[in-house]
């Protein structure tokens, strides 16, 4: 699949990066802010899929970037349900026990594990949309014409 | 009430398209319309009049909040219609590379 | 309030008869889109930024999906005759819809006006909410505290589906 004009290649040199940190920052502020796990991950995600569609297929080794967006989603949804269980070791024996200090609200620094959450759900959202988008042009590409 | 009626209705118009078309493509958008139907339902349920967006300011702590419940059980429902949208086009894609086409009937009588 | 959600709502109808008797399979893909972008002005005037951060999102990636499986294709609908089979199915759909709106106005009015009821768990949420999980943001702290069974549901959810995409697509496997 080729790329698109020249135009376009350049106001995605530029802007895409600009995406990426924004979805980075709904993510972080998640628990103080509109926004949380799930918005920033699409976010990251339409990023991505930005940037593959203004340069075309032939200029990434597509396969290598398969393989790894899919260790990165396993990994990231063991993550969430290893500490959704780790509840059990500190205080009673509930699951998804909120374990850490909790401090002022309002601060970047408090609410527990609700940060750590935000983030590797937005890890595991942003991997798949990519993964799904990313097996329809490896699927056109092979198949014969 | 005219609001809840007329959810229904776009709910309607999607339940016609499931079943009165032949078209592959068309029933996967029919199902997709359903789908935004039932989501703006359950939101209009929680609103209440006079009420704010649930992100509580620690200096003005006494307002009237809208109810954060519904809207927590639709956040996660986009995100799957989206994975089983793309699921359904998938099989797609596959059906018309093998069948050649997009009409159910054909692919029916076809037996391959 | 009711009258600018009834309006965005008629909006959405239309679009939606539109783009499901459209000749062009391009169209009606497009026309899909009324839809989806309706529900984000909807959501925005009851008060959900959330929800319309999501919504935005998913819906131009579900049709940037739909147009590359739609172009890959000869783009039109090459059959509109309604034969005898049509016709059955065309005349039970409307006695249907017919009987379930009758039934669902008789119960809609056990519901209260838009904006003056509240659920039952509204007050026991909201209260205990920011002193007991600390977060600011009621949504954040309800869906991943008070329902964190749900959220791991989804995550697994999400994880099958992108499991039964790949399976599907794969045309080489490997040596």
């Amino acid at each position: 699949m080729k790329g698109m004009t020249i135009i376009v290649k350049k106001t995605t040199q530029l802007i895409a990066g600009m995406i990426f940190m924004y979805g980075i920052y709904v993510i972080a502020h998640g628990h103080l802010t509109p926004g949380g796990g799930f918005a920033g991950g699409v976010i990251i995600a339409g990023a991505f899929i930005l940037v593959t569609l203004a340069f075309g297929s032939d200029f990434f080794k597509l396969l290598k970037k398969e393989m790894g967006t899919t260790i990165v989603e396993s990994l990231a949804t063991i993550i969430v349900v290893l500490i959704g269980s780790a509840g059990f070791l500190f205080g009673t024996n509930v699951f998804f026990n909120n374990f850490l200090p909790k401090g002022i609200v309002g601060n970047l620094v408090s609410a527990g594990t609700l940060p750590l959450y935000n983030i590797f759900v937005g890890m595991e959202v942003a991997a798949s949309i990519f993964i799904i988008f990313l097996s329809l042009i490896i699927f056109k590409e092979e198949s014969p014409k | 009430m005219i609001t809840y009626v007329l959810c229904f209705i776009l709910f309607l118009v999607g339940m016609y398209g499931v079943i009165t078309m032949r078209n592959l493509v068309k029933i996967a958008i029919s199902l997709s319309i359903m789908e935004f139907s039932t989501f703006l339902f359950f939101a209009l349920l929680g609103y209440i009049d006079g009420g704010v967006a649930p992100i509580v300011n620690p200096a003005d702590p006494n307002k009237i909040y809208v109810d954060p419940l519904p809207q927590a059980l639709v956040l996660t429902a986009i995100v799957i219609g989206l994975a089983t949208t793309a699921l359904l086009m998938a099989v797609i894609i596959r059906l018309y590379r093998k069948y050649g086409t997009f009409d159910i009937r054909e692919i029916k009588n076809l037996r391959g | 309030m009711e009258l600018a959600i009834s309006v965005i709502l008629g909006f959405m109808i239309l679009g939606a008869l539109y783009s499901i008797h459209a000749k062009d399979l391009l169209s009606a893909v497009i026309t899909c889109g009324i839809v989806g972008y309706g529900c984000v002005l909807c959501f925005l005037l009851l008060k959900a930024p959330d929800l319309a951060i999501v919504q935005i999102v998913v819906e131009s990636i579900n049709l940037i999906i739909m147009v590359a499986v739609v172009l890959d294709s000869s783009r039109e609908e090459s059959y509109s005759k309604l034969d005898r089979q049509g016709y059955v199915s065309a005349i039970t759909v409307f006695v249907l819809m017919a009987v379930l709106l009758y039934f669902f106005t008789v119960s809609a009015r056990s519901l209260d006006v838009l904006g003056k009821s509240t659920l039952r768990m509204a007050g026991p949420y909201i209260e205990g909410a920011a002193a007991k999980t600390g977060s600011a943001n009621l949504v954040t702290g309800v869906v991943f505290d008070f329902r964190g069974y749900d959220t791991m549901g989804e995550a697994v959810v999400l994880v099958t589906a992108v499991l039964g995409v790949l399976t599907i697509l794969r045309l080489k496997g490997k040596k």
